[in-house]
Order: C-alpha cells, then sequence, then structure tokens
C-alpha cells in the first residue's frame, strides 16, 4: 500500500509530462488528480489503521559500494505517517484547486500549454516528498531532499519568461545549496562514524556518538552535537531559518497553490522533520538542540516583526510561515517532537488554506497581490472571506484557556492547541530567549494576520474600481479544497491534540515511544543504575518507535505542569495583537502611516526584511559573483579553454604532423625508427639496470 | 698460444671482417664476396668446434648455391647503389652516433658479463659416442622433430609464396597443349562437308 | 614418448595436413576454381578446430621437452585466434572474388599462418618460437602483396619484408643473447637461470627480444610498418593483419615475458609500459591527420595494442587477464569494422577515403548505426564492450602501482576518440558527396550487425569471457 502511495504521484508526473501530448491535457490534469486523490486515500487508511510498529518495505537493492550497503526501502512509523497524510492530502487539495486557479494564465496567452507541465511537476514534488519523508536511509532522503529541491525550483520558476521568477528560483535552489551542504556533511559524517547511512544503525549508535569525539575544521568537537548541527544546517536552509530564510520570501514569485503546497505545507517543513526524525541522534547533542532553540525563536521573532508591515498578501503569509516554522524548530529543540509535529500538522492545514485563500483573492483581484488595493472584498467573496476567517482564527490561537482542566477537553482552533504547546514546551526547556520570543511573536501573529484580514476584507475599496466590480467568487473546485481545509484548521487541533502532546500515555502508545522511557520519566528522579540500565536499552528501544526521547528529558512532563500565566501568556498576546490591529485598521486606518511616519527608521528596517538581502548581496553575492566572473573569464576561458584549445589545435596537430613526416614511405627510416627506439630502452635499462644489479653483479 | 686458440681467433677475426666489409663495400658484387668470405670463415670455426658436418653443409648450402644465386641476382639488378648511398650518406652522422651509442652499451653490459648458475651444466650436450652425422641426425629427427618439420612448413610457405607472386597464367595468350597435340586424330580434326555443285557453301 | 608429444601437438599438425592436402587437392583439380569452396572449407576447419580445442584439454602439458605448451592461456588465445581467422577469411571471401584476387594459395596461406600462430601461443622454447613465429611472417608477407599489380601492394609486402627480417634478426640476437647467460633455450630453463639474479647481458638480450615482439604487435616506435602495409594489403588481408597475428603475438609476448622472465617482471615492466604509452599516444595523434580509413585502422591498432600492453605491463595474472579480454573485444570490434570497410565500395572499386562516407546515415540509417556503436566502441566510450576492456587494463595498471600509466591511458583515449567521432561526424553531419554503392554482401552484414550487436549487449556480463579469461590468465602467472 506505502508503495502504492509512493509510486502513484511519480507516474502521474512521467505520464502527464512526457505524454500529455498524446492524452491531452486535461486528461493529464484529471490523471494526476486522480492518483494523488488514491494516494490520498490510501495514506489516511495507514495512518488511522498504524498500530505505531516501524515497518520496513523493501523496493530494491540500491547502493553497493565498499562497506556502503544500501537498499531502497520505506520506512513507515508514526512520522511518516503523519508526513503521508499531510503531504498527500494538501497535495490532493492542491492539485484539485490548481484546476481553477491556473485554467487561464495571461503569462502563456491562450495558445501556451502549460497546465500538463504544472501538474506534473506538482506531482514529481510529491513523489519527492514522498521519498523524503519515507526515506529509510540518510541517502534515501537526501534523494528526496534534492527532488524536492528541484521540484520546488521548476515551480518558482514556472512563469520562466518573468525574470524575477527566474531570479527567485535560482535564489531558492543557491540558498538550499548551502544547507544541503551541511546536510551532506552530516550523511558523510554519520557515515564515516557508524560505517552505515541505514537510520536503524545511525540511531543505534547514537549513545555511542555522544562520547565519540571528531575532528573538524579547526578544533575538535563532540561528533554528536558535530552531526546533529550539520544536519540542522541542511534543515535551516529547506526550513528557511534565519539567516539561510532569504529565499522562501521570494519563492512566491510561483503560482499560488505552489506556494501553499511546498513553501507552506510540506517542504519547507521537511527541516522539521529532519530534526524530529534524527531525534534519537538529537537527544545525545545537547548543544545542536541548544542552537536549535535558539534559532528557531530568533526566527519566530525576527519573521513575525517583517510579517508586520508586508503589503503583498503573499508575502505577509510567507513571512508567517517562516515564523511559524520556528515554532516548530523550538518545540523540537526543546526535545518535545510531538508538539514540533504536532504544530507540523496543524499548520500544513490553516497556512496551505490561507494561502489558498490568498489564491482566490487573488485570482477574485485578477492577480493584483497588493492589499493596498484591497478592501471591503468580504461581501463580494463571501465563502473566501469565512474561510480565510477560519484560518486567521487558527494561526493567531483562538481558544478557550483552561477548556482542558474545566471541560477536560481541549477546545479552540489548531493553532491555538498547537501553539500553546510548543510555548509551554518552550517555557519548560529554561530557556528564556526562546518562551519570550514566541510570546511577543505571537503577539505579531495575530496583529499582522487581522491587518491582513482587515486590509483585505473590510474597510472602503481601494485600488483599481474596475478591478473591484470585477471582483468574482473563485468557482468551486476552488471552494472544495478552501473547505475541506477549514475543516482540519478548526478540528484537527482538538482530535489530536492528546496523542501528539497532551496525554502522556497516550502520546507514548501513539509514536510507539520506548517503555523503558516510560518507566524511567515515572519515577522521575531515578536511581542512578535505573538511569544507566535505560540508557543502555534506549537505543534498542528507539529503533522501534518514531520519536525517542531521552531518559533525561523531562520537557514534556514540566510543560505539562506550566504555571497559569504561562499557559494564558499567548492567548494574551493573542489578544493584545488583535486588539491593535483593530484599533489601527478599523477604528483609525490614519494610524499606521503616522506611526510609520514617526518610526520612520524602524518601519524602513522592517520593511526591508532587516536589509538581509542587502547584506548578503554586498557580503557574498558580490564577491562571489566577481570571482565567478574572474574564473570564468580568466580561469575558464584563458587557462583551461585557452589550454585545451591550445592542445587540440597547437600541439596535437603539429604532433600529428610530426609523426605524419616520421611516416615517410621510405624503410630505412622505418628502420631506423626501430634502432632508436631500442637504443633508447637499451639506454633505459642500462642505466636501471647498473643501479639496480649494481649488487647483484 | 696454441694452434687451436690461433685458428680461432684467426677465422673469428676473419668472419667479422666479411661481415663488416659485406655491408660497407661500395660494390654489390664485392659485397657477396665478402659474404662468402664470412661464410667460409664460420665454416672453419665449426670445424674447429668439431662439428664438421655441419661446416660441410654451410660450404655446399650457402657458399656453393646461396651465395652464388645472390651473385647472379645483384649481377642481373640494374640499380644505381651510388644514388641509394648518397641517400643514406645523408643520415650517417646520426646513424654513426646511434651506433656508437649501442656499441657502448653493449661494451657496457658484455663488460660484466656473466653466466647464470648452472651454466655449464647445460650447455655441453652429451655427443655420447654417436658420429656427428648420426647425433645431428638423432637431434633433428627426435629431439627438435617439431622444429624441423616446422621448418618444412616455412619452406613450403615460401615456396608457395615465390609461386603466387611470380607464376602468373596468361589466359590471353595461346599455349602448347602436348597432350592435346597427341591425342589428336583426323576424326576430331576434320570434318568432310558435301558440296552440293552450283550452290557453294 | 613420440606419440604422447604427438598427441598434443595434434590440432597443429592436423591443421599442416589440411593444408598440404588442400595444396595438392586444389593443384591437381580446379586450382583457382576451388577457391571460394577452399575458403569456406578453411573457415570451418579453422571453427572446428576452435571448438575442439575450446571444449577438450585440461590442464598444463608440454610436449617435446617442454617445447611444446598446452595450457589454459594457449588454449584461449587458439580459440580466439582460429574463430577470428575464420571469419576474416569467409568475409574475404565475396572481396577478394569480385577483384580476380582469389587464389587457392590464399586460404592455404593463411591456414599455415595460423599454424604459425598457434605454434607461437604454445611455444615452450626460444627456437620454437622463432619457428612459429617465421612461420606466421613469411605467410603473412605473401599474402600482403598478394594482388600482384598494384605497386602499393607489392611495396607493403616488400617492406613488412625487409623490417620483419630486421625485427627478426633483433629477435635472434636477443635469444643469442639469452641463450649466452642462460645455457639454453627452454623457457623453463632461462626463468630457473633467473632464480639467482640476472646479468645486463641477458637484460639486453630481453630488449631485443620485446623489440621483435614489438614489431609484431605493431608497438611504437617499431610500429612503422604499420599503416603502409595496412593501406597497401587488399583490404580482408589487412582486417586479417589486424585480428588473428596481433592475439598471436600479444601471446608470444606475454609467454616470454612470463614463462622465461616471470622471476624478473620489474625488469620488463617498464619496457613494456614504455611502449604501452608510446604506441598509445602515437595510435592516437598520428591517426588524427589519416584521411584514408585503413591508415586509420593502422594507427588504431597501434593504440589498442598500447592498451593491451598495459595490461601485459601490470605484470600480474589480473593484468594477462585484462589483455585477454582487451584483445578478445579489439578483435571483435575490428571484424565489424572491416566488414563495413570492406563493403565501402563506389561503381564496384573499393573506397578508403574518410569522407565518402559523408551523410551515409541517410542512405543506410541500420549500418551506419551499427558503424557507430563499433566506433564508440573502439574509443572507448561506455556503456559499449570496449570500455570494458579498456576498463580492464586500466585498473590492472593501477593495481600493479602504474597509475601514471593509466592517467596516460585515459588521457590518450580522449584524443584518440577524436578520430573515431569523426567518422561519425561525417556519416552523420557531413556533407553530401556522391553515394556509395549499397551493396554488402550477407557475409559482411552479419559480421558488421554481430559484432555491433556483441558491442551492445555484450555489457551485460561480456558474455562470459572474464572468467575464461582469468583461468587463462591463471595458467600463464603463478
Amino acid at each position: 500500500m506505502a508503495t502504492i502511495i509512493l509510486f502513484a504521484p511519480l507516474i502521474g508526473a512521467i505520464i502527464a509530462g512526457f505524454g500529455w501530448k498524446w492524452i491531452g491535457e486535461t486528461a493529464a490534469q484529471w490523471l494526476t488528480t486522480g492518483l494523488l486523490f488514491l494516494s490520498c486515500l490510501l495514506s489516511w487508511v495507514i495512518f488511522l489503521s498504524f498500530d505505531g510498529v516501524t515497518q520496513h518495505i523493501e523496493i530494491l537493492r540500491w547502493i553497493q559500494s565498499g562497506s556502503l550497503d544500501t537498499s531502497w526501502a520505506i520506512r513507515l512509523d508514526r512520522l511518516t505517517a503523519i508526513m503521508l497524510i499531510v503531504v498527500t492530502t494538501v497535495s490532493a487539495l492542491v492539485h484539485l484547486y490548481s484546476f481553477g486557479y491556473m485554467a487561464h494564465d495571461e503569462n502563456f496567452g491562450e495558445q501556451g500549454t502549460y497546465k500538463a507541465r504544472f501538474f506534473a511537476y506538482l506531482s514529481l514534488f510529491t513523489f519527492a516528498m514522498l521519498m523524503l519523508v519515507t526515506a529509510d536511509n540518510l541517502v534515501q532522503m537526501f534523494f528526496g531532499w534534492e527532488g524536492v529541491g528541484l521540484a520546488s525550483y521548476l515551480l518558482i520558476g514556472f512563469y520562466y519568461r518573468k525574470p524575477s521568477a527566474s531570479a527567485a528560483a535560482i535564489k531558492a535552489f543557491v540558498v538550499n545549496r548551502v544547507g544541503d551542504f551541511g546536510f551532506a556533511l552530516g550523511i558523510f559524517g554519520l557515515f564515516y562514524l557508524t560505517d552505515s547511512i541505514r537510520m536503524d544503525d545511525v540511531f543505534a549508535a547514537a549513545p555511542k556518538l555522544a562520547t565519540t569525539d571528531l575532528h573538524f575544521l579547526w578544533t575538535t568537537w563532540n561528533a554528536a552535537n558535530l552531526l546533529g548541527v550539520l544536519l540542522f544546517i541542511g534543515a535551516m536552509g529547506k526550513s528557511a531559518q534565519l539567516f539561510l530564510h532569504t529565499w522562501l520570501p521570494d519563492a512566491m514569485e510561483g503560482p499560488t497553490p505552489v506556494s501553499a503546497l511546498i513553501h507552506a505545507a510540506t517542504m519547507v517543513t521537511a527541516g522539521v522533520f529532519l530534526v524530529c526524525r534524527m531525534s534519537p541522534l538529537m537527544e545525545y547533542a545537547p548543544q545542536a538542540k541548544e542552537m536549535i532553540l535558539w534559532i528557531g525563536g530568533a526566527t519566530a521573532f525576527f519573521a513575525a516583526t517583517i510579517g508586520l508591515v508586508q503589503n503583498d498578501i503573499k508575502r505577509v503569509i510567507a513571512y508567517s510561515t517562516c515564523s511559524q516554522l520556528g515554532y516548530m524548530f523550538v518545540a523540537a529543540g526543546a526535545g518535545v517532537y510531538g508538539a514540533a509535529m504536532f504544530h507540523l500538522l496543524t499548520h500544513a492545514f490553516f497556512k496551505a488554506m490561507l494561502f489558498l485563500g490568498a489564491g482566490s483573492v487573488i485570482h477574485a483581484m485578477h492577480h493584483e497581490q497588493d492589499m493596498r488595493n484591497y478592501g471591503g472584498l468580504r461581501k463580494k467573496i463571501p465563502f473566501t472571506f469565512w474561510a480565510m476567517m477560519i484560518g486567521t482564527l487558527a494561526i493567531t490561537g483562538v481558544g478557550i484557556p483552561f477548556s482542558k482542566e474545566i471541560f477536560g477537553l481541549p477546545i479552540g482552533f489548531a493553532g491555538f492547541l498547537s501553539k500553546d504547546a510548543i510555548i509551554e514546551s518552550a517555557w519548560a526547556s529554561g530557556s528564556g530567549f526562546a518562551f519570550w520570543t514566541l510570546v511577543i511573536a505571537a503577539a505579531f501573529t495575530a496583529f499582522y494576520s487581522w491587518r491582513l484580514m482587515f486590509m483585505t476584507f473590510y474597510g472602503p475599496q481601494k485600488g483599481n474600481a474596475h478591478t473591484h466590480d470585477h471582483a468574482h467568487e473563485s468557482p468551486l473546485n476552488m471552494l472544495i479544497p478552501l473547505g475541506v481545509l477549514a475543516i482540519g484548521a478548526a478540528f484537527s487541533g482538538m482530535v489530536w491534540y492528546n496523542s501528539f502532546f497532551g496525554d502522556h500515555a497516550k502520546m507514548t502508545a501513539f509514536f510507539a515511544m520506548p517503555e523503558t522511557h516510560e518507566a524511567a520519566s515515572a519515577e522521575g528522579g531515578a536511581k542512578a543504575e535505573t538511569t544507566a540500565e535505560t540508557t543502555a536499552e534506549a537505543p534498542a528501544a528507539a529503533l522501534q518507535g518514531a520519536i525517542f526521547m531521552g531518559p533525561d528529558n523531562h520537557v514534556l512532563e514540566t510543560a505539562h505542569e506550566a504555571p497559569t500565566w504561562v499557559k494564558i501568556s499567548p492567548f494574551i498576546a493573542m489578544l493584545a495583537g488583535f486588539l491593535l490591529a483593530f484599533q489601527m485598521y478599523i477604528r483609525r486606518p490614519d494610524l499606521p502611516a503616522k506611526l510609520a511616519e514617526a518610526q520612520r527608521p524602524l518601519y524602513l528596517f522592517l520593511l526591508n526584511k532587516w536589509y538581509f538581502d542587502e547584506i548578503y548581496d554586498f557580503v557574498f553575492v558580490r564577491p562571489v559573483k566577481a570571482l565567478g566572473r574572474f574564473l570564468w573569464k580568466e580561469g575558464d576561458g584563458k587557462i583551461i579553454d585557452g589550454g585545451i584549445n591550445g592542445v587540440a589545435l597547437g600541439i596535437v596537430p603539429y604532433l600529428t604532423r610530426l609523426a605524419g613526416r616520421a611516416q615517410s614511405g621510405y624503410i630505412f627510416t622505418y628502420a631506423f625508427a626501430m634502432v632508436l627506439g631500442i637504443t633508447a630502452i637499451l639506454t633505459w635499462i642500462s642505466i636501471t639496470g647498473v643501479i639496480s644489479l649494481g649488487g647483484a653483479q | 698460444m696454441t694452434v687451436v686458440l690461433f685458428t680461432f681467433y684467426a677465422f673469428a677475426v676473419s668472419t667479422l671482417l666479411g661481415g663488416l666489409m659485406t655491408v660497407i663495400s661500395r660494390n654489390p658484387v664485392h659485397s657477396v664476396l665478402w659474404l662468402i668470405l664470412s661464410f667460409l670463415s664460420a665454416a672453419g670455426l665449426f670445424v674447429l668446434l668439431g662439428a664438421e658436418f655441419v661446416a660441410m653443409l654451410l660450404m655446399i648450402v650457402y657458399v656453393g648455391a646461396v651465395a652464388v644465386l645472390f651473385l647472379f641476382v645483384v649481377m642481373m639488378l640494374d640499380v644505381d647503389f651510388a644514388e641509394l648511398k648518397a641517400e643514406m650518406s645523408k643520415y650517417m652522422p646520426l646513424a654513426l652516433l646511434i651506433g656508437v651509442i649501442i656499441l657502448m652499451q653493449l661494451a657496457l653490459a658484455l663488460g660484466v658479463w656473466g653466466f647464470s648458475d648452472g651454466y655449464q651444466g647445460r650447455i655441453l650436450a652429451p655427443v655420447g659416442t654417436a658420429t656427428n652425422t648420426a647425433a645431428l641426425g638423432m637431434l633433428i629427427y627426435d629431439k627438435y622433430l617439431i622444429l624441423f618439420q616446422l621448418a618444412g612448413l616455412i619452406l613450403l610457405v615460401a615456396m608457395i609464396g615465390a609461386i603466387v607472386l611470380t607464376l602468373r597464367h596468361r589466359v590471353d595468350i595461346k599455349r602448347q597443349s602436348p597432350v592435346a597435340q597427341m591425342m589428336r586424330d583426323p576424326a576430331l580434326a576434320m570434318e568432310l562437308k558435301d558440296v552440293k555443285p552450283g550452290q557453294g557453301l | 614418448m613420440m606419440s604422447a608429444d604427438l598427441t598434443i601437438v595434434l590440432p597443429e599438425i592436423l591443421l599442416a595436413l589440411y593444408a598440404m592436402l588442400a595444396l595438392l587437392g586444389a593443384v591437381y583439380t580446379g586450382k583457382d576454381d576451388t577457391a571460394s569452396l577452399l575458403t569456406w572449407l578453411t573457415g570451418g576447419v579453422f571453427v572446428l578446430l576452435a571448438i575442439w580445442i575450446g571444449t577438450t584439454g585440461g590442464d598444463r602439458v608440454t610436449a617435446f621437452d617442454g617445447m611444446f605448451i598446452a595450457d589454459g592461456f594457449a588454449r584461449f588465445a587458439k580459440v580466439t585466434i582460429l574463430l577470428s581467422a575464420a571469419a576474416v577469411l569467409v568475409m574475404s571471401q565475396g572481396y577478394m572474388e569480385r577483384r580476380g584476387l582469389l587464389r587457392f594459395e590464399y586460404p592455404i596461406l593463411v591456414a599455415l599462418a595460423v599454424v604459425g600462430m598457434m605454434v607461437m601461443v604454445s611455444a615452450g622454447d626460444l627456437m620454437a618460437l622463432y619457428m612459429g613465429l617465421e612461420l606466421q611472417s613469411l605467410a603473412l608477407y605473401v599474402v600482403a602483396s598478394l594482388r600482384r599489380d598494384s605497386v602499393k601492394s607489392t611495396e607493403a609486402g616488400l617492406k613488412y619484408f625487409i623490417l620483419g627480417a630486421l625485427s627478426s634478426g633483433l629477435l635472434l640476437y636477443g635469444a643469442s643473447l639469452t641463450y649466452g647467460f642462460a645455457g639454453t633455450t627452454l623457457f623453463s630453463g632461462i626463468i630457473a637461470a633467473t632464480q639467482g639474479g640476472v646479468s645486463l647481458g641477458l637484460l639486453f638480450g630481453l630488449v631485443f627480444l620485446i623489440s621483435g615482439f614489438a614489431f609484431k604487435v605493431s608497438a611504437a616506435p617499431f610500429h612503422m610498418w604499420t599503416p603502409d602495409v595496412y593501406e597497401g594489403s587488399p583490404t580482408p588481408v589487412t582486417a586479417f593483419f589486424a585480428t588473428a597475428p596481433k592475439v598471436a603475438a600479444m601471446g608470444l609476448f606475454a609467454r616470454v615475458v612470463f614463462d622465461a622472465f616471470g622471476g624478473v617482471v620489474g625488469e620488463w615492466q617498464q619496457i613494456v609500459a614504455f611502449l604501452s604509452v608510446v604506441s598509445m599516444f602515437l595510435g592516437a595523434i598520428a591517426a588524427i591527420g589519416q584521411t584514408n580509413i585503413k591508415r586509420l585502422m593502422a594507427y588504431s591498432s597501434i593504440a589498442h595494442m598500447g592498451f593491451a600492453l598495459m595490461g601485459l605491463a601490470a605484470g600480474s595474472a589480473f593484468g594477462v587477464q585484462a589483455m585477454l579480454i582487451y584483445l578478445a573485444i579489439y578483435v571483435t570490434m575490428n571484424i565489424g569494422t572491416f566488414a563495413f570497410i570492406m563493403a565501402m565500395e563506389k561503381d564496384g572499386r573499393p573506397v578508403v577515403e574518410i569522407k565518402a562516407l559523408s551523410l551515409y546515415s541517410k542512405r543506410e540509417p541500420l549500418r551506419a548505426l551499427a558503424m557507430l556503436v563499433l566506433l564508440f566502441s573502439l574509443a572507448g566510450v561506455p556503456p559499449m564492450v570496449g570500455f570494458f576492456g579498456k576498463f580492464y587494463v586500466l585498473r590492472a595498471a593501477y593495481d600493479a602501482n602504474l597509475g601514471w600509466l593509466a592517467v596516460a591511458g585515459v588521457i590518450a583515449s580522449v584524443i584518440g576518440a577524436f578520430y573515431y567521432l569523426r567518422i561519425v561526424y561525417y556519416m552523420y553531419f557531413g556533407a553530401e558527396t556522391e553515394a556509395l554503392d549499397g551493396r554488402m554482401s550477407p557475409v559482411l552484414w552479419t559480421a558488421l550487425m554481430g559484432s555491433a550487436a556483441i558491442m551492445v549487449f555484450g555489457v551485460v556480463n561480456l558474455f562470459g569471457i572474464e572468467p575464461l579469461a582469468a583461468a587463462a590468465a591463471a595458467t600463464l602467472v603463478h
């Protein structure tokens, strides 16, 4: 079944990509979408019927070279199952949505045939993403990792006639290379130290790595920490964390369904998935976790600040994505992988929906993306409005605080539960920085989300009147995905809260976490010998489960027992953000402009995204370009090309002529050549022979 | 110095001299004559070794047949050797240089010449009581049978080669066929026609 | 005693007897009218002998006091020689007949040459070696000048003969030095004599011996005869030169350096490596300037022999295995390529200009494709089988710590790829010229297509030649 899920999108992509001329564009669209829905259905079957025991489904023998022996296999555990439903569900809905969204595209004109290509890319992406999440070894994961990078590149640059789209595609690809380099180094390091790239072997070796030292660059590192950091660098690139985030906003050049699928719901969460997947290793790498915590918190805060002032509707959501990914990393860094995965799941629903909703708005407004030209759209496109409203409620985290304590059941939109879980985890991890940045970011999140809502759907109509007159609700095939995702955004949190985070017992069962840990943590300050025992047994047990939490990892318990003010703080922050947005964009619409005027440097700083692009351009891009140009013109052009040309056009023909002249046709020349050859060999032999035989004679 | 040793050196020197002069003498006829001297000296060396049968063979076959054939061929060929020499003399300095180098190399090698261990035992063929010719026969027809037969095959190839390269049957000329001539009789050769008067043929 | 010896040499004896009987029969019957029949018959005899030799025989046995060795190595080489000679012989029948060259002596001379080759690869003694070599060479000199009315052909034969005589002289001088040192001409005696160290004189003898072999395998700088002889000889004869004698000479080369000088591998290794690298580069560079496809194939064979020598230079069992695999592949490629060249004609006259192939693919797409496969294979482009031949010898050289030689080989093969690709260029993109005749006899067509197919499908397991070559190499290198 997993095999079908995995290969159905690939088959769709191949047929649609190469065969659409025979089967027609529409058929290609239906084929890919149909196969995706099949995958989606099967994924849900797997997810709901999954018993938590890790399975390995071998597909083929892959690489055998030296001690490297790798099969191509599917690793099916709870993490995989979660990712399967996330990926296939969002992908299937985006396929469906694209029917409407991509129906007409002025970038390609009336005659342009682009739909089959688009669907093929989407399916290809889905296949690569499934490869990534089902990988049973690191190289296979890297294959998927690069596959999604490729699909992302193709889809960002889908409007390849637009220079900005091409530039964005290249940027995304290049920035990701930096991260991939770290990832690759991490894989090499793991292979170097454990002599295997199979996850099971690597996990089993994790405790040993924690006590191994590895010399790298200029100094000696603890192997587990170093590898954890390297893998995290890979995750940073893919998940657009601070310093490697610059490609994500630009990636919005791609069609909006792409943004929803790749740059909100699935691919960007691959980094989080990676960290969670490598949890057995991360648990032995405290410093790497510390770093993840810091970077995650910083990203959450930083991206939220930028989101405050952006005017492009998609960019706002893009920065929001960036920020939410920061949340997930904080949870992972804190060691509460369940919370990270929980937020990943809920975020996939509401963020995909927000993007698709934004796409619907853009569709309605004839591809206008500037929010300053929106306003008062809630009457024109009511369904989209309500969907976006649910999404906003979800992302800002609206819910009833303490409902679990009061009703025995958590009540709230998806984001409320997952985000609160992360903030409690952050507090429990003991990192004040992470906790406070997340709380402030939560307020910012509420502010920019409501700002988006108010600017788009409320207030007077702004911008081109003609556009507003022709604003229309999107077709049904775009609204159905919105509706489905809205249900997810509303209820997914409540349904799975206990499994992912809330209830320790359920969570253990859900992720099939090792029982040993259960025993150890229940005793709290367990006796020394027990700890030693569990440490020894834990890795073996870790092979069974999807997530591994170290025996001395008590963040989860601490988070559950967080004080009241911690639990209420995100709610208050959300409320504050909402009220501020309400004040500034509904009651006093002149306020933002005044504020921007008063705090001009700060405003510009935020508007220009902390000048990251400019700094990178100055520090990296230009010197590298200059170096590249130098190597191209001087190194490549003159030395290498010149050298090759010189050899190929100068020296070789010269030698050829020489050889031709030697071939005079006279026997005595030939005989002379033979004698010369003999003389040369004899001389050589007598020189070396006298030396080597000197002793013998 | 014994007589044997003196004779050996005399023959050896004349062999070498003959070989050298064969190469460098200007007149090809002289070359062949020098070659004959070389053969004769070699035959003398064989006699010294006690291999009188081989020595006689050398005299009869090489001097008596091969060299004389050579002489005929050289005399019949119309080749301007002077011109060839002129062409070759262009390369003479270089060729001399190479020659000197090789000579030096060989001197280097032969100067420190050493035989392998147990060399003596391998090199002395047991002669036994058989006469020279009988011993040779035993070698050729028994021990070295395969080599002898192969030599025969080589000669066969040479013969075939000579025929295939030189003998050609021209189909455009009339040949005499003795058998046809002898088998001819009037009955076959002639036919009587009864010509009726006044009609002509 | 004698009968046991004769049993071991039976295949050679039978072939020689066949040649003589065929000679008698042809002379006393239809003479040249029997030539076609005789050609096919000789080819059939070759194949039968190949099957016989290939399927029988076990351990290494010697005859005539060790002068004649029958072992796995000799068997492998003999089967290759016999099969390739048979293929070339039947391929040549149509070509020779149309040009009035098919004389009944031709198959007989080839058969005698093959006897010589079989003796060469089985030689266990310097004298047997020389006899086999001369038997082979003499027959080849004759067939080279078979086209008597052509100046080029007679010139080719004469050049080959004179230079061959020179090389024989060198070889004999080397043999006499070796005999002088060891006191014996038997390989087993020589290798025993070198146990206690060698003298410089013996090394000189080895150098002269190797020079003689290098002439026969046309390794640079003893290659000079090759282009002229290849060009001047009738094309089927050229095809023959390029295949069986090369295998025989390489087999002899390997036989001598391992059986007689296996104790001093380090001494000859450098000489062979030198020959190898010079041949590879000379073959690659000099071929670039050629416009005549037969001359080009001559340089190609020089380069290929360089690669085969690289396997030998490794001085290991794996090296010999690589060399044998390389030779088998090389011979197969050349049979196909020469089948194509033999079919190149315009108005019934043979054409050898490369330019004449311009846009050949438009007229004969299938044949052009087959030729393309063969040329790619000759150039060593993966995934053709030719690549694996190169791969084996490079690996052998690398394993033997001759990394520089392997690198040089790669560079040379890159340079060499140029002229193969140029033919492909002409066939597919050249300027329009007068078309060649479309006729191609079924035999040639089969040879071309079969060879090309082997180059493509052999990648699966090289038709199981690898273990055979390994077994053959194991009997030579102890």
